[in-house]
């Protein structure tokens, strides 16, 4: 194998698992580390510049850095990130001075933003302290999106998305709540110099099964449903209640169901139970509130009586794989089985739709009617139309809305100042020595062995009484800091420097996980197989390291390395160095900063 | 030294042996030397040769002196029975404790102070009897713990880290071991981990006086351009005659070794030695032609390394004093006091 080349700024990047995994490429182990100095404050701005909503985000994000944490690979459970992001919100200072001030002189550039959730929102943030006039549009009264009116209370307070949402309205963004865009084509004549649309997938896919008309009075579409309890307008529902479908919408719904007056509340999913898209989180809390989840029965008829609604009829299906594995749900011929209810609440997929794009307006459609995306810049086919969020690519979560919105930034900036927006600048990457002492240092290198500390809930008698009251309390201070301490510090990178090794074989001796080995270079395949553990983690790369005396090849398996930094203080000529990566994604801001730098 | 713990959790595709032990199970606490240390990666070896073996830590009993080599054995085997003796003294501790019980597995870990100086005639003796043991040397040529005076195997001419040159004859730790009667005699580095740890094996399972000299550089004090026991002067300067596998009676035995390069030799307990030879006229069963073997090469400025010798039914001192089988302290007084009848019967005798 080639020696690594580590100042690509990719090898270090991938080596941090958490922020690699993170669509907006959150520094994880940089807030972790500052929340475990009790600096509570700066944890939060770091989480603020890179994923823009860390109070919402601590509570619902869809976590991809969890199931790529390397904690999960060398204990049990990964760090529960997210919750401590929630921490750094929970326990910040006021950092309303610490935000960027409206600008006094705008650029002149205006921008229009159809849709006031994560998406535009997080455009509007990278933009308007730059110049630009942002004019955002919404059908809802107050901005947010679906994190307003698709997530219930009791996981999100109204406090938060208040707080953070008004962060990026304060910088001047002008914000017209309850317009509904109704047509791109007369959008387009209002001459804004680009348009970002960031509707997301506002459809809630519908079950057309026998009796669907008849008792619709009682069967309701999730996502609609869950915007009107959160707006108020519905604030109660039957005794006993059916959600139908296995995603986190239907856990939104059926744990509402529970608040507002449903005591038999039940989900019923076509899929057997851990292939359910929910989160396995939700699916927990759910079932903690005495929600029971029936897998491989498919809907067949809504009964009803006098036009209304009696219950739905089910029938039992199980998994069948083909020779390719894939899935196929065949009838098990056992009896249908009717399941009594008073209201049946719809939640089986959500889809986008974009009624008021006139198709002849220059923005092109694909095959599944969804707009043509270019998922780098996030451009459409019409050169001044730009999308993010959910209406780009389909149904997502609210971090990926965050990175589209950042990515489209950085291309409607280029747009006005009249680049290539294909032409993207490179990241900002500091790589820094921690070594404050022969064995010092910057960073607390003990790991620690503790197992995942559980977030405390609300008793279950009282959230269940107030749709409004928040299930999770957060972790306090002590929990905080004790889970804190489980992260593994993966952006402190071990550095390899050949020419000072004198193949002691120290560093091989003293690593707790076996991660190095010293041996005659080979090809990937062979490498992998003579290392002192296997390297059987082929989504991790292996570290070589050249320059040796006796012609031999550095090999670390970044796999499970705990960068606990024993390699470095056991070298005795500072081959091993434990230095600290920090990347700076690209961003609008930046982009403008480099070419200035470029210019002078 | 190192201030941290080393962390609990291991690869968690960590091998396992035939107890259900993986090589860290065999660790001790983390080392106190110097950073680079040699003696680190003999321990490295002496953990992966018990792992390997899937011997029982609590079978085995480490023995040392005293220097930067004796303090080795808390690095290794934190569950075995452990006496750090007096300076030079292991072999008549581990002597004492092997007539006491011989059930056990006995490693001396020594250095080139411990054993060619104040315990040279310790050590001599220990081999000349036949103790069954292995006898480790951590050999580095200098007294690092008093910063690095030049020790009693020091080449003559080799220079200390301040440039002064050596003057005094070296002993050959080897060339006495061979010269007295040890059973079982090898040398290796420790930065060769793949001929070292095998070799440790051999040693273990060999039923008489097993002596390893292990060159070991002094990261600190005599790892310099000048001295002949640094990493990169023994690098260039190994001859080494075979390298070795150990084939336990467990493993099903196949060989796919060209032919004519290796030389199986079978040990009494049954363990096979499979010799790679990287020097064809080399007999390891020729006590004779090995020492003359080592002081020609000597001569060159070469240091030769592998397995030297090995006597294929060696005795040891129980044998020979015909002691009783059983350890002394599983012994009761029926044993122990045969009764006045016997007494008479021995009075008699000497009458």
């Amino acid at each position: 194998m080639k020696p690594t080349d580590i100042s690509v700024p990719d090898y270090f990047h991938k080596v941090v698992d958490c922020q690699w995994a993170c669509p907006a490429h959150t520094p994880v182990p940089e807030y972790i580390r500052l929340i475990a100095a009790g600096r509570y404050s700066d944890a939060y701005m770091i989480n603020w510049e890179s994923n823009v909503f860390p109070g919402i985000l601590g509570r619902t994000c869809d976590r991809p850095c969890e199931p790529a944490c390397r904690r999960g690979r060398v204990e049990k459970d990964p760090v529960a990130i997210c919750r401590l992001k929630r921490v750094a919100a929970d326990f910040k200072d006021d950092i309303r001075g610490r935000l960027p001030k409206p600008v006094k002189t705008k650029n002149g550039k205006r921008i229009a933003l159809v849709g006031g959730g994560p998406a535009s929102l997080a455009v509007a943030r990278d933009l308007a302290p730059m110049g630009y006039e942002c004019v955002v549009f919404d059908q809802d009264p107050k901005s947010g999106g679906m994190m307003r009116t698709q997530i219930p209370k009791f996981r999100l307070p109204e406090t938060v998305i208040d707080e953070e949402c008004d962060y990026i309205l304060n910088l001047g963004i002008e914000f017209i709540g309850g317009r509904r865009i109704d047509s791109m084509k007369a959008l387009l004549k209002e001459n804004y110099d680009a348009i970002f649309v960031g509707c997301g997938a506002p459809r809630g896919r519908d079950l057309d099964i026998p009796g669907r008309e008849e008792a619709k009075k009682n069967i309701h579409i999730g996502i609609d449903w869950l915007s009107s309890v959160s707006f108020g307008h519905i604030d109660k529902i039957g005794k006993r209640v059916i959600v139908l479908g296995g995603g986190n919408t239907a856990m939104d719904c059926c744990r509402s169901s529970r608040r507002l007056g449903g005591e038999d509340v039940k989900v019923v999913v076509r899929s057997g139970f851990e292939e359910m898209k929910a989160s396995p989180w939700e699916k927990e809390d759910a079932l903690h509130e005495d929600i029971p989840i029936f897998n491989f029965l498919v809907p067949k008829e809504f009964t009803h009586e006098n036009g209304r609604l009696t219950g739905v009829v089910f029938e039992k299906v199980k998994a069948e794989y083909d020779a390719k594995g894939r899935r196929k749900l065949v009838p098990t011929g056992e009896a249908d089985e009717h399941f009594p209810c008073d209201d049946v609440l719809v939640a089986v997929g959500q889809e986008n739709a974009f009624p008021w794009i006139e198709r002849d307006c220059g923005i092109e459609f694909d095959k599944w009617d969804m707009p043509k995306v270019d998922p780098t810049t996030m451009a459409s086919t019409h050169p001044k139309v730009f999308f993010g969020g959910d209406a780009a690519f389909g149904p997502k979560n609210i971090i990926w809305a965050v990175a589209h919105g950042r990515d489209a930034a950085i291309s409607i900036d280029l747009l006005c100042r009249g680049e290539d927006i294909g032409v993207r600048p490179p990241p900002q990457v500091k790589v820094a020595s921690q070594k404050m002492g022969i064995h010092e240092w910057s960073y607390d290198n003990e790991i620690a062995l503790d197992k995942r500390y559980r977030v405390p809930h609300r008793d279950k008698v009282v959230a269940l009484r107030d749709i409004k009251a928040e299930v999770e309390l957060g972790y306090d201070v002590e929990l905080a800091l004790k889970e804190a301490e489980r992260c593994l510090n993966c952006d402190v990178q071990t550095v390899f420097t050949g020419q000072l090794c004198i193949e002691c074989d120290a560093c091989v001796d003293i690593c707790p996980m076996d991660c190095i080995t010293f041996t005659q270079n080979g090809d990937e395949a062979d490498l992998r197989t003579r290392l002192q553990a296997p390297a059987k983690n082929h989504t991790q790369d292996l570290y070589i390291g050249n320059d040796l005396k006796t012609g031999r090849v550095m090999v670390k398996d970044e796999d499970v390395c705990l960068h606990c930094g024993l390699c470095a203080e056991r070298c005795p000529t500072g081959a091993w160095d434990m230095q600290k990566y920090l990347i700076d994604m690209t961003h609008a801001e930046q982009a403008c900063q480099q070419r200035t730098q470029s210019a002078a | 030294m190192t201030y941290v713990v080393k962390p609990k959790f291991h690869h968690p595709e960590l091998p396992k042996n035939k107890l259900g032990y993986t090589h860290r199970d065999y660790e001790g606490a983390v080392s106190t030397l110097c950073a680079g240390c040699g003696h680190d990666s003999i321990t490295a070896s002496i953990i992966e040769a018990c792992f390997e073996l899937s011997i029982e830590p609590h079978r085995v009993a480490k023995i040392s002196g005293i220097g930067c080599s004796s303090k080795t054995p808390t690095y290794f085997l934190g569950n075995s029975h452990g006496f750090n003796s007096v300076h030079g003294r292991m072999p008549s501790v581990l002597t004492g404790a092997n007539l006491a019980n011989r059930d056990l597995i006995y490693l001396g870990v020594s250095g080139d102070g411990d054993s060619a100086s104040i315990g040279f005639g310790q050590f001599a003796h220990c081999m000349r009897r036949g103790v069954n043991m292995v006898y480790i040397v951590e050999n580095n040529g200098v007294y690092g713990l008093t910063k690095g005076q030049f020790s009693a195997t020091a080449d003559r001419g080799s220079k200390s880290k301040r440039g002064v040159v050596n003057s005094d004859n070296a002993i050959d730790m080897v060339g006495i071991a061979l010269q007295i009667g040890a059973s079982f005699v090898a040398r290796s580095f420790s930065g060769d981990k793949k001929q070292l740890t095998p070799l440790i094996k051999a040693a273990i399972e060999h039923q008489g006086a097993a002596f390893i000299d292990v060159i070991s550089p002094c990261v600190a004090f005599n790892n310099h351009a000048g001295s002949t026991k640094s990493f990169d002067y023994v690098r260039e300067h190994n001859e080494a005659v075979n390298f070795l596998d150990v084939i336990t009676g467990r493993a099903p035995i196949h060989v796919d070794y060209a032919p004519g390069t290796v030389e199986m030799v079978e040990q009494h307990d049954g363990t096979i030695l499979a010799l790679r030879k990287l020097n064809a006229e080399y007999d390891v069963h020729d006590r004779q032609a090995a020492m003359s073997f080592l002081h020609h090469h000597a001569a060159k400025g070469q240091i030769v390394t592998g397995l030297l010798y090995v006597e294929q039914d060696p005795q040891d001192l129980h044998q020979h004093l015909n002691t009783v089988e059983a350890p002394l302290n599983t012994l009761g007084e029926k044993e122990l006091c045969p009764g006045s009848a016997a007494l008479e019967k021995i009075n008699a005798a000497l009458r």
